[in-house]
């Protein structure tokens, strides 16, 4: 094997055997050239259960290299226990390197959240997405989405998203907020939260979505139109917080409420945890910061 | 040299890490249509059929995967069964039938839309077509616009298939139905997916 300092059997390089990954190359390449369209793909049974990523783990382990840098996020953290056990599955199965940074990762799986730092040309951002098709709580019939899907026949996300309005005076889905991809196919993001649809609009990273237990693979490739469903008079908004995190005072970021005590206390902090950190390290504090700047503990990327 | 022999050399030397590169490429190619992205000779075919081209069907062939040979590869015996050997792959009857296609003279080719365009409901069941072309930068140039290009981009691919401007217009109307196209150069590949559209160049 060339210059490969493992002694990992190469035919076991990224888990998936070799037929396998062709299997899902090719989906891959299907779904980057029909944007939105969710292409059926054979899904295999991963050591992990479904709902942990095993869509996104298969995508990543059909397209990475030995050159690669791996960040893996769960809501935005890279070390709750769905990233850590992902990110030590590739360490093991593959022996990429792997990273908490955005800026420095190729390859980044997330679950449910985009990176607050801008992602940049050559970045690939791997989803795990559960239920791939955004028609399918309104229509559970397959044939049937599919026949929507073919027939551009989208009138039913609208009547949705207007009950909505009808119902709460605004439309209410805050997560998994439906998109269409350059006026074609109506696509479900992923259970992201909708502040971040607008991230995914003309996004200079390739971005894939692996449904493992669906069997589903779809695709965005980089500079594609997004636009989330609306209305004139209802337009998208994204969620806005009306404070700043409390550790890194960032504002116009994704915050996460964190429960300190039984008394109701709480505090809002950054969803993004590499993004929370690079601010405190740049010195920037929010009001429960701790008082002395302490050394921050580094999320060593697992064993 | 035999056939026998020639069907079993020049596949690739370090198949895991070689099919991975050779994705890549065509990944990131495919995400970026008109971007050349470098593609070290991986594989030694035998002749009409290129290195680029063989790598391609490599990487991406097998018993799943259908393969329409253009006549020029048709007619060598040594180029079947080396993509035999390597990937596997079954020889499709009508290019409707096909997966991919290989095809050593674009030029001569026959239409875009004899190939399989998939369907309405299924348009992922389209051909791709790997065309080996001389170069990517010697033919009328192409300007390109849609998904993964910022702004534009410019590709001049030499001895390009009869009427591919035109051609090429009718496969985006027939969006999401269509096929793909994997242009393969010496030492080099670039993606005009689908939703690719190319704008005319004014003289």
């Amino acid at each position: 094997m060339t210059a490969q300092p493992t002694d990992i059997a190469a035919y076991n390089f990224a888990y998936l055997d070799e037929q396998t990954k062709r299997m899902i190359r090719r989906a891959i390449l299907k779904g980057i050239a029909i944007p939105g369209y969710q292409v059926p793909f054979a899904s295999r049974e991963m050591p992990m259960p479904y709902g942990w990523g095993t869509g996104g783990v298969q995508v990543t382990a059909s397209i990475i290299g030995p050159d690669d840098v791996l960040k893996v996020i769960d809501q935005g953290a890279d070390d709750t226990t769905n990233a850590v056990s992902i990110r030590a599955f590739f360490k093991k199965v593959a022996n990429v390197a792997v990273t908490t940074e955005t800026a420095k990762a190729t390859i980044i799986q997330t679950r449910h959240r985009i990176p607050e730092h801008p992602l940049s040309v050559g970045q690939v951002l791997v989803y795990q997405v559960p239920i791939p098709e955004p028609l399918r709580f309104l229509e559970p019939r397959e044939t049937e989405t599919r026949k929507m899907h073919a027939l551009e026949e989208y009138g039913l996300m609208h009547v949705k998203l207007y009950e909505d309005i009808a119902r709460h005076g605004r439309i209410a889905t805050t997560y998994a907020y439906p998109v269409k991809v350059e006026g074609r196919y109506v696509m479900d993001p992923s259970p992201t939260p909708k502040f971040d649809n607008p991230k995914m609009h003309r996004s200079p990273a390739l971005q894939l979505f692996g449904a493992g237990r669906e069997k589903r693979i779809y695709a965005l490739p980089p500079f594609t139109e997004v636009v989330s469903l609306d209305f004139e008079d209802h337009p998208f908004e994204v969620q806005t917080f009306d404070q700043p995190c409390a550790l890194c005072a960032a504002e116009n970021v994704y915050l996460d409420e964190v429960i300190l005590d039984d008394h109701g206390g709480h505090m809002f902090v950054c969803s993004d945890t590499d993004h929370c950190e690079k601010r405190r390290e740049e010195g920037h504090r929010g009001h429960l910061a701790p008082e002395t700047p302490l050394a921050l503990e580094k999320t060593e990327p697992a064993q | 040299m035999e056939i026998a022999t020639q069907s079993i050399e020049g596949g690739f030397a370090d198949p895991v890490f070689n099919a991975q590169a050779v994705f890549r490429a065509v990944m990131d190619a495919m995400a970026q249509p008109g971007s050349v992205r470098p593609l070290p000779a991986f594989a030694r075919p035998p002749a009409p059929l290129s290195a680029t081209s063989g790598a391609v069907a490599l990487a991406l062939c097998d018993n799943d995967t259908p393969l329409w040979l253009d006549p020029a590869l048709q007619i060598s015996a040594a180029v079947k069964s080396w993509l035999g050997f390597h990937t596997g792959a079954p020889l499709a009857n009508t290019p409707a039938d096909a997966h991919f296609a290989l095809i050593a003279a674009p030029a001569e080719m026959m239409a875009l839309d004899g190939f399989s365009q998939g369907t309405q409901d299924y348009p992922d069941r389209s051909t791709t077509l790997i065309l080996q072309v001389n170069n990517l930068t010697s033919g009328t140039p192409l300007l390109l616009e849609g998904p993964g290009i910022e702004k534009s981009a410019t590709i001049a691919p030499a001895q390009m298939p009869r009427h591919f401007v035109e051609q090429w217009k009718q496969n985006n109307q027939r969006f999401p139905r269509g096929v793909d196209i994997v242009l393969a150069a010496a030492g080099s590949i670039a993606c005009l997916p689908r939703t690719t559209r190319i704008k005319t160049m004014e003289a």
